[in-house]
């Protein structure tokens, strides 16, 4: 199947507030090794000149992700889901993600291609504070891979 | 980091072991729960060699190589993979090995670098166009 091109500026419904506690920095932070202070203890934070303890790089991954995947739960733009992998992934901080955000998730595809069979289609997730501060913007290229029938 | 930063200057090489028991764990961090990241029959039904690791786990780790460097998590502005080859992770004590690389690409406005990561296991790139934007002051 052929990704329509007419999805490509398609925007979802903001997600619900995600909001970001210090426990969930601190064990994600855990998981993948990262041991400097500022993820888990806020007194090394502020020393360091941040409100609260932040989060590393990928942590958006963790609110970004699910909102990306609102676009495979669309009917118009349907993509095999047993056939997803993630393709590309790419992260703009306009800030560091920190304990005590209330982050909200807004998807809009960016682009939607096939290519020798197989379906691109980036979706990016703009997170933003409900006062509507701009915090990361998460852009996940999902690849639908084809059929043998298609190959 | 140490000393003044120019195009060309590299990271300290980094190292990492991935273990199913750490694939395990970055699941419920993270919230990533597709078995082919935690189940061989899953994985090998779906044409996987086995079970693989995340690739934002792979990401992660890669971005540690950066962290590292700038002895600031909160330095990286940008970082952007694309992700190549699974890294498949055996079910053993030993894991899997993941190396990082990298070296700054270019010297941008406001004080900032782009890093160019080369991220292997078992020789081969896992990620390609991986890069990270740093703010070096």
């Amino acid at each position: 199947m052929t990704l329509d091109r007419g999805l490509v500026g398609r925007s979802y419904p903001p997600s619900a507030v995600y909001e970001v506690g210090r426990a969930k920095i601190a064990e994600f932070a855990a998981a993948i090794g990262a041991d400097d202070p500022v993820h888990r203890d806020a007194g090394a934070a502020r020393a360091a000149g941040h409100p609260d303890v932040v989060a590393p790089p990928t942590f958006a991954i963790v609110v970004s992700l699910e909102a990306a995947f609102v676009v495979l739960g669309d009917p118009e733009v349907g993509l095999d889901y047993s056939r997803v992998v993630h393709g590309e992934q790419k992260f703009a901080h306009h800030r560091p993600i920190r304990a005590g955000d209330r982050l909200v998730a807004t998807t809009t595809i960016d682009a939607a291609r096939t290519v020798a069979g197989n379906d691109l289609l980036t979706a990016r997730v703009e997170l933003a504070t409900e006062d509507g501060e701009p915090v990361c913007t998460a852009t996940s290229m999902l690849v639908a891979r084809g059929g043998e029938e298609s190959s | 980091m140490t000393g003044p930063v120019a195009v060309g200057t590299e990271l300290p090489e980094q190292v990492f072991r991935v273990t199913r028991a750490d694939l395990v764990r970055y699941a419920g961090a993270s919230g990533d729960f597709n078995p082919i990241h935690w189940n061989d029959r899953v994985a090998t039904a779906v044409g996987l060699p086995g079970v693989i690791a995340h690739g934002m786990f792979t990401m992660a780790l890669a971005a540690r190589a950066v962290t590292t460097w700038t002895g600031n998590p909160a330095a990286v502005v940008e970082y952007q993979v694309r992700f190549g080859r699974p890294v498949v992770v055996p079910d053993d004590d030993e894991g899997a090995e993941l190396t990082v690389r990298g070296k700054v690409g270019a010297l941008l406005d406001d004080g900032r670098a782009r890093v160019d990561l080369t991220v292997t296991s078992d020789g081969e790139k896992v990620l390609s166009l991986a890069r990270a934007v740093v703010r070096l002051l």
